[in-house]
């Protein structure tokens, strides 16, 4: 039963995909991709709930095979809750791709491709060893290689080149830290490497853990690698910029987590804090300095990535559960604003300050909706984005590293600034011309979209409301965190 | 292990290195390619010692199959991401007839950008630019 549950996040949207490229009608595709979408989600939740209670961690070993050969799967409480709320996040942004009636979600291999990103995204948060945590990254590369040229426009093709040579890159290093990590443990097993980490001299053992790092940290786009992602996500269609901007980002942020607390805990932990804290500065910085909405929030994506690796900087229990809420709201609050700027880029034909204003006089909602997230993102109470925020500077103070927090709260600051300037420039001042030639209502007149990014919103709410048991469990899936022990009995007890 | 192969290792991170600084998309497809079979050269070098072949019922002393199950699944990836970077080139080749990757165009108007920029403000446009 557990073996079935752990894999259907994977295999059913892999099988999905391999059956959207020989049916080709795109109301089959649609209607494949719901169903697998439904069958991966109901079987996260399952696992979700049985991380609440009983709370044990899930093992689950592929074909049956014994211990060292078979593909092992592990749902831990962190994998488990994230694994959920990335298959939510990832239904509602599908209903908006189609809602967007563009030509992206219409070319054959859209829904294909979409549904190895989704199998990607959870098998790189189920996967029980390095190896194939590599290959789930490599899957989920290579899909959003395809998602991000999928127009082949010229722009597409510029950004999307510094994209992929840069994470062929980022896969190199990684492939290369495995490969040495295999060399001097003779294992990739996230349950073995532990102890056997823990037995190699000190250097040996930096120098692995600094090349996972690196690798780990270009996917985040921590400072100083991040440079790559203002660059490439832009240029993508909305959809899948929120995709992109939800959830490959949060991925690197949930290996680094990983690497910081089961494989070499708590090692590195103030290089970790302070690149935490450059890049927030860095980030909202780039942020505010853009003038183009996607841009812009693209660079607060990597303003975001710095709270949380913050967050594993300071280590311990209270501040790895901060970390673990915040991954949380971060992902759909950080989508959601993406499908705002997705339709308001439908709408006015560009996503440039220079094109858009107004839009709060022709649609109050649409306004509402673009300013929940935002002050989510913000940290105003009582949205989510406080309650993660809080704790996380709560735990930042309680360790002592008021530098960082100071930082911290100049840059939540600067956020609010930015989220303010997207507000002036396109929600209040003149109807530009370009879109009073649109139509007058906004949300009236692209009903799917605007009921996705409501459901969207709606679930970052949600997210605020139980953020009290959410806590909780952030809690109990920290201290399962800081003491690998449980999770080595685990999988080495699975059956 | 022998040191001819750890040398070869290293020729190859530099050819592939010194291949993916440059301009040109094809070069860095190259280099991509050359820099991958270091990467894989190394896991194998680096992996387990040699031995026979590591299949269940022979004898002998069988070597470590997993570095090798590695390096495979590595191999295949490895090909499938040249491909399409050679796809990408020649995608840029027939929009742009050339294959150069080339600064990004924002970052290039944020640079030119005086700070006290205003929506009706003289400042460049994407036209301007290009």
């Amino acid at each position: 039963m557990t073996n079935a549950l752990l894999a259907a996040p994977i295999l059913v949207p892999l099988a999905a995909g391999a059956l959207s490229i020989v049916v080709r009608r795109l109301v089959i595709q649609r209607t494949v991709s719901f169903v697998a979408l439904g069958i991966a989600l109901a079987a996260a939740v399952m696992t979700l709930v049985r991380a609440v209670s009983p709370g044990d961690i899930q093992v689950s070993r592929l074909g049956g095979w014994p211990a060292p050969i078979a593909i092992t799967l592990v749902a831990d409480r962190m994998a488990a809750i994230l694994v959920a709320v990335a298959l939510v996040v990832v239904t509602i942004v599908l209903v908006f791709a189609i809602g967007q009636r563009a030509s992206d979600e219409h070319s054959w291999f859209y829904h294909p491709t979409y549904m190895v990103i989704v199998a990607a995204i959870s098998q790189s948060f189920l996967a029980g060893d390095l190896f194939n945590l590599f290959v789930a990254f490599e899957i989920m590369l290579m899909a959003s290689y395809v998602l991000l040229t999928l127009e082949g426009k010229d722009e597409q093709i510029k950004a999307g080149t510094t994209y992929v040579v840069l994470n062929v890159l980022e896969s190199l290093v990684l492939l290369m830290a495995i490969g040495l990590i295999f060399a001097a443990t003779g294992t990739v097993s996230m349950a073995e490497l532990p102890e056997r980490l823990a037995a190699l001299p000190g250097p040996v053992a930096t120098g692995l853990q600094l090349l996972l790092l690196v690798a780990f940290g270009m996917k985040a786009a921590v400072f100083p690698l991040f440079f790559w992602l203002p660059d490439a996500y832009p240029t993508a269609p909305s959809s899948v910029t929120a995709v992109f901007a939800g959830l490959l980002t949060k991925v690197g942020v949930y290996c680094i987590m990983r690497t910081q607390t089961l494989l070499f805990p708590d090692a590195l932990n103030d290089l970790v804090l302070w690149v935490g804290a450059a890049t927030m500065l860095i980030g909202v910085l780039g942020a505010i300095s853009h003038y183009d909405m996607k841009r812009l929030l693209s660079f607060h994506i990597v303003s975001q990535i710095g709270y949380m690796v913050f967050g594993v900087g300071v280590g311990g229990a209270a501040a790895l559960a901060a970390t673990l809420l915040y991954l949380v709201h971060q992902i759909p609050v950080k989508t959601a604003l993406f499908l705002v700027e997705g339709i308001m880029e439908r709408d006015s034909g560009s996503s440039s300050f220079d094109d858009v204003g107004g839009l709060a006089r022709r649609s109050p909602l649409f306004a509402v909706l673009f300013m929940l997230p935002a002050l989510s993102l913000a940290g105003i109470p009582p949205f989510s984005g406080f309650v993660a925020k809080f704790l996380l500077v709560r735990s930042g103070v309680d360790a002592g590293h008021y530098v960082v927090v100071g930082v911290a709260l100049l840059v939540s600051a600067l956020t609010l600034t930015s989220m303010v300037k997207i507000w002036v420039n396109a929600f209040w001042g003149e109807v530009e011309p370009a879109s009073r030639a649109a139509m007058r209502g906004v949300l009236r007149h692209h009903p799917t979209m605007a009921a996705a990014t409501v459901a969207l919103v709606a679930v970052t709410l949600v997210i605020a409301a139980v953020s009290g048991p959410l806590y909780d469990f952030s809690l109990d899936a920290a201290r399962e965190m800081t003491t690998p022990a449980t999770y080595i009995d685990a999988v080495r007890s699975a059956p | 292990m022998s040191v001819s192969i750890i040398v070869l290792v290293g020729v190859l991170f530099a050819v592939g290195t010194f291949l993916i600084m440059e301009r040109s998309l094809t070069r860095i497809a190259l280099g991509v390619g050359v820099l991958g079979n270091g990467v894989n050269l190394l896991i194998v070098a680096a992996g387990s010692a040699p031995g026979d072949a590591p299949i269940i019922g022979r004898a002998g002393d069988p070597t470590d199959p997993l570095p090798q199950a590695l390096v495979l699944t590595a191999i295949v990836i490895g090909f499938g991401l040249v491909s399409f970077i050679l796809a990408l080139a020649w995608r840029s080749w027939t929009i742009t007839d050339d294959d150069e990757v080339e600064d990004d165009l924002e970052d290039r108007l944020v640079a030119r950008r005086g700070d006290s920029r205003t929506k009706s403000g003289d400042a460049p446009h994407r036209e301007d630019v290009s």
